[in-house]
């Protein structure tokens, strides 16, 4: 099994503009079930082939929807994330960037009471290879089915080390991109326990950056409770202290959360710290035994 | 988003946080006018965005129209150095002239609010110590220090504030006025989706009125949507021009001192990786520069100009990881860029993902002279030789 979505997943896509409908459609041809489109005003309607909702909870019931994909631009991106856990649905997932940082923290206080799950924002999504299940903007064809969870903060940093498992035949369970902003739904802990508690999933690679302390937390929670192998990169050595690397929560503030404090931690936690970006497959395939070395 | 303090002071006031009376001004001339309508004494303060001032010799107290003149003419122009500037300082354009508040008999605390990002809440915190540098306290005295962790969906209640204010030894008389200074700055940060607000020192005069004497504002760049007005008091002649011009085209560029190694890459963990494996391979980044997930050929050339514009850069490496973005397209904007620019650095290519095989080709048939790397560690390895080798 993988975590979080699979072969029940039915995704409804918030925000079905140009770019929401490239991706919707992307999706569906990976093996998705698009159940239905929501553009506020536009329900009744089609877009290429994906029947459109004028709100979430139409999608519920008249597309049997329990999952989301959110395009919908900053501005109206947090109504959309209340709305689709309003309607119910389990799993949240919002590629939008942009989102302001209160914006965030008042959805995280409405979730905590809630069972929907946030990925993102700010992030390629999820994808589940064996069940062709993707809810996201990750290019699919770099995916194979196999028992690597990858959790990252970043996008093409983590196409890049898909592909570089890929390529020496380690396939993945599932891959969370929890988002590079500040505040996100999902964090490296919690994904580090879905994972731990995953049957498919024989080794974890979590993919760090900069900025924050959701890295030391997911160790603290390794040396406690998780068994499986963990490989972990961390992104930002030589960024300089006080700048906004790109995304909006990386960034060393007050000479917290370097790169170089977060992989003592990990390693002390009882992570293989990958040295050079280029060998995180390399380095997974060593830990899990498939290469000498 | 940062800010100047006469504008920090200038937005504060807005929800009501007591400021000293003052205006900004950017000539001699008006330095003397704007101490004429405060009074005197006045105090002369550099607005830079960086902290130090004070014992940088960027903040200067004056008691007659002479001094005045001597120090705006002293300050205005010239190059301030602070801890916070590094050795080059910074240009000093615009000042703050300030009433000069009695400091006989009063205290200096210090108060911010910004986002615990682990807890996902706004925090409040205040220290009795006033005027420190607060990474400092909190290093050396943890305990000195009081937290107020806040709901966002309630905002600063009124009985946290009264527990800081108490905790602080705010009681009786100055309970009150403590309490209104704290939610008023919490009310701010709010209105404002500041992503910190810093009042240090926080003044206590001897006559008990609370005042934000500094106050230092920072704005989330998300939020600048819903604050047009706020958006432009951007001071761009603070950042690096090479920065400003990259923003202009959507591109998220940073300039780092003392590398060779100019590189282009897609997606900011990525640029970040990019930059630590060329460091790896002995080499030294010139930037990071994360052209975005959906870049178009005419941002890929604007991100070439702005790339090799900077005299440093020896070698450049394009690192592409196509998703959105095709390699094809990528392809194209580096030849026209190429073309156009006539660039004289050699160029790495290291292209993997959608269309890498057409983007190949468009390379290959340019002949122009790209050299190609099947990997980062090969690309980096080919970047740092390229570049004159380790250093």
């Amino acid at each position: 099994m993988s975590v979080l979505v699979g072969e029940h997943t039915r995704v409804v896509v918030q925000g079905m503009g140009r770019h929401g409908t490239y991706h919707a459609v992307a999706c569906r041809e990976y093996g998705t079930a698009i159940v239905g489109g929501v553009t506020p005003g536009k329900g009744g309607t089609t877009i290429e082939g994906i029947p459109i909702f004028d709100s979430v909870e139409q999608a519920v019931r008249a597309a049997g929807a329990n999952a989301s994909l959110i395009f919908v631009p900053p501005a109206g991106a947090a109504d959309a994330i209340i709305e689709a856990a309003d309607a119910g649905l389990g799993v949240v997932v919002c590629i939008t960037e942009g989102i302001p940082t209160l914006d965030m923290l008042r959805v995280k206080a409405l979730l905590a009471f809630r069972p929907t799950r946030l990925i993102g924002p700010n992030c390629p999504g999820i994808i589940a290879p064996r069940a062709r299940c993707k809810i996201g903007i990750m290019p699919g064809a770099i995916h194979r089915p196999g028992g690597v969870g990858v959790v990252s903060r970043s996008g093409t940093l983590t196409y890049e080390a898909v592909a570089q498992l890929s390529a020496l035949g380690l396939g993945q369970s599932t891959c969370i991109g929890i988002g590079g902003d500040p505040v996100v739904g999902t964090t490296h802990r919690e994904a580090l326990e879905m994972f731990e508690a995953d049957e498919q999933t024989e080794a974890v690679v979590l993919i760090g950056e900069i900025g924050g302390a959701a890295e030391e937390e997911a160790a603290d929670f390794m040396r406690a409770c998780v068994r499986k192998p963990v490989v972990a990169f961390v992104a930002g050595r030589t960024a300089p202290p006080g700048r906004r690397m790109g995304h909006a929560g990386a960034i060393v503030a007050g000479g917290k959360g370097t790169a170089h404090e977060k992989m003592q931690v990990l390693r002390a936690a009882g992570a293989t710290i990958v040295d050079s970006p280029a060998a995180i497959g390399a380095d997974v395939a060593r830990r899990l035994g498939r290469l000498r070395g | 988003m940062k800010l100047h303090e006469h504008q920090a002071k200038g937005l504060l006031a807005r929800y009501g946080v007591p400021v000293p009376r003052g205006r900004a001004v950017w000539t001699v001339e008006e330095a003397g006018q704007v101490a004429n309508e405060i009074g005197l004494p006045v105090v002369v303060k550099a607005q830079i965005h960086a902290g130090g001032r004070g014992k940088g010799g960027g903040v200067r107290l004056a008691r007659t129209f002479a001094e005045v003149e001597t120090h705006a003419r002293n300050l205005l122009g010239a190059r301030l150095v602070t801890q916070q500037t590094g050795p080059e300082g910074r240009v000093v354009r615009r000042l703050l002239i300030e009433e000069g508040l009695d400091l006989q008999g009063s205290r200096e605390m210090y108060m911010a609010v910004t986002v615990d990002r682990a807890l996902a809440r706004p925090i409040l915190m205040a220290s009795a110590r006033g005027g420190v540098n607060i990474e400092d306290l909190a290093a050396s005295e943890p305990e000195a220090i009081v937290r107020e962790s806040v709901d966002p969906l309630a905002g600063l209640h009124g009985f946290q504030a009264r527990r800081v204010a108490l905790a602080l030894g705010f009681g009786g008389a100055l309970l009150a006025p403590a309490t209104d200074f704290l939610l008023a700055v919490f009310r701010a940060f709010e209105g404002l989706d500041a992503g910190l607000v810093e009042v240090n020192p926080w003044l206590l005069t001897a006559d008990g009125r609370f005042v934000a004497l500094d106050a230092k504002l920072d704005l989330d760049d998300n939020a600048l949507f819903r604050h047009s007005e706020l958006a432009e008091m951007r001071d761009t002649s603070e950042e690096s021009p090479l920065e400003v011009e990259a923003a202009r085209h959507d591109l998220n560029y940073i300039k780092l001192e003392g590398g060779n190694v100019g590189c282009m890459v897609n997606g900011a963990g990525l640029a970040m990786a990019t930059m630590d494996i060329i460091k790896l391979a002995g080499g030294s980044p010139a930037n990071f520069l994360d052209v975005g997930g959906g870049a178009s050929a005419d941002q890929v050339r604007h991100a070439f100009r702005i790339l090799i514009a900077d005299p440093d850069v020896r070698a450049v490496l394009v690192n592409i990881f196509g998703g959105i973005l095709r390699c094809d397209v990528l392809a194209e904007g580096i030849v026209a860029a190429a073309r156009e620019l006539n660039v004289a650095v050699p160029v790495v290519v290291r292209m993997k993902g959608t269309n890498e095989a057409q983007g190949q080709a468009i390379l290959r048939g340019s002949n122009l002279a790209f050299e190609t790397a099947d990997d980062m560690a090969d690309a980096a390895a080919k970047v740092v030789a390229a570049a004159g080798g380790p250093r």
